[in-house]
């Protein structure tokens, strides 16, 4: 029997209620043609080598549907580098799965489209580094990808998918938004996700040359808004979708609507977490080789850790909008502060809130883009031999 | 204007289906879903792109009965699924 409390019902132990699994979000590798500096995957990524089979990675999609959940991420890396993914596709659509292929487009081809179509994927979310050829291609790290993803992304179309287009927007790129915006109009995306950098891994790592300033943010929201109206009017019924980076705000995000209350995380090597970032925490997280999803979603030690508000210290305890924004981010608190219990230093209310305004100051000085880090093997081992050495 | 001659069909962007999890009919799309009431959930498993508004709710009436107000609400619901892009609307060829 499960011990999920999901239905509303008083819990019986210690577990503090939580919901369903309903996104779970499948890591499948963390190869990738591409090197972006903001790349979310863990900075020593390196250092993990063993992929989940085929047959585990079933597994794991029969095993999460049992517990509710619905919508299915093919993620990494780029996940187009498994040579299983037709069958990962169809295995999960057979499941009533709504699937998610989020791609860099590099690796993708018309007859894959058509395979993928065939097997059931349902939607493809194609991501750009920019709008403008040369700016994409420094922050990929490649000559060609541009082509590509634009070739690709009118595929996508062509054969009849919805799609959604995400651009991770910071200061190398968010001054064109209005050419992000008419590029994506041109290629008929279903959905636009302006997407402000989020500063964990590698993207933490290059912070003071992705962090853009108030104003360049202030313009992209207001540049945003107008395309928004002008687009309404014309019954074009794209949607834009402007994520601003919480670096500016003065409460925390609700970070995953809370911890382990809708979304799981498998990483290629099989560790199940709350969030694509919870990784870096000093926590164990379990791994869905030696662990149901039932057990882990349920049971386990690091998906009960932050449920709740038990865990929480001053000023999140006695703090009415705790049950709003769950003291925010666990992963920037940690990161921050070295305490992940502690409230994330984004709230005012954090004696270590000045980290963010330092940062905030830090993004009004020139940009030195020579310090650039990217994400790929040989950055990562420098990562990985700096922490094994530790 | 959505009458009893206009024929819905689900829009391509969104999967429907029966969602045991929610013990309800859902929309899926790209990142997300909607979960429907019971008389929405009713009305849509019966969008099928070929039968007009005026067999939907004679279906409807087949299951649960001649209920008071029974089309009007099917009118209603029907349009702000439209609006919302949940479905799209032909109109049948009459004669």
């Amino acid at each position: 029997m499960s011990s999920s409390s999901c239905n509303g019902s008083p819990s019986l132990n210690s577990v503090p209620t939580h919901g369903q699994p309903l996104w779970l979000l499948a890591e499948l590798t963390y190869k990738c043609p591409l090197q972006c500096p903001y790349c979310a995957n863990p900075l020593d990524f390196a250092n993990r080598n063993t992929e989940l089979t085929t047959e585990e990675w079933i597994k794991v999609f029969e095993e999460g549907r049992k517990l509710g959940a619905v919508q299915l991420g093919f993620s990494g890396g780029e996940p187009l580098v498994r040579q299983d993914l037709v069958t990962l596709i169809s295995e999960a659509r057979r499941l009533g799965y709504y699937t998610n292929l989020i791609t860099s487009g590099v690796g993708l081809n018309e007859r894959k489209v058509a395979e993928f179509r065939d097997a059931g994927l349902d939607h493809i979310q194609v991501s750009f580094q920019a709008a403008d050829e040369s700016v994409n291609n420094m922050l990929a790290g490649s000559q060609k990808a541009f082509n590509q993803k634009l070739k690709m992304a009118r595929e996508v179309k062509a054969q009849g998918y919805p799609m959604v287009l995400n651009f991770v927007t910071h200061r190398h790129n968010i001054d064109q938004i209005d050419r992000i915006i008419e590029l994506c109009i041109e290629l008929e995306a279903d959905y636009v996700e302006l997407a402000t950098c989020q500063y964990y891994g590698w993207a933490y790592e290059n912070r003071e040359n992705l962090l853009p300033t108030r104003a360049q943010l202030e313009r992209a929201e207001r540049i945003t808004n107008e395309y928004r109206e002008k687009l309404a009017a014309e019954g074009n019924p794209i949607k834009l979708i402007f994520v601003t980076p919480d670096y500016y705000e003065e409460r925390p995000k609700g970070c995953m609507n809370g911890w382990g209350q809708v979304f799981l995380t498998v990483t290629p090597d099989g560790t199940a977490l709350p969030c694509h970032s919870a990784k870096m925490l000093p926590i164990e997280f379990p791994n869905v080789r030696d662990n149901s999803l039932d057990h882990i979603w349920n049971e386990s030690f690091g998906f009960n850790h932050f449920r709740g508000y038990e865990w929480m210290k001053e000023p999140c305890r006695s703090c009415d909008d705790k049950e709003k924004d769950f003291g925010g981010c666990r992963c920037q608190a940690y990161m921050m502060t070295g305490d992940a219990t502690n409230a994330d230093p984004v709230c005012s209310k954090s004696e270590h809130h000045h980290l963010i305004t330092d940062a905030r100051a830090e993004a009004e000085q020139p940009l030195d883009s020579s310090k650039m880090l990217y994400r790929n093997e040989r950055n990562s081992r420098v990562f990985f031999s700096s922490s094994e050495f530790e | 204007m959505i009458s009893n001659e206009s024929i819905p069909t689900l829009n391509t962007m969104f999967r429907f289906q029966w969602e045991q999890a929610q013990n309800s009919y859902v929309l899926l799309y790209p990142e997300g879903m909607i979960q429907l009431n019971g008389p929405a959930g009713e009305i849509l498993a019966l969008v099928d792109g070929e039968k007009p508004v005026a067999g939907i709710v004679a279906d409807l009436k087949g299951k649960f009965g001649d209920v008071d107000g029974l089309e009007s609400d099917v009118l209603e619901f029907l349009a702000e699924a439209h609006k919302q892009r949940w479905i799209e609307i032909s109109r049948s060829n009459v004669g």
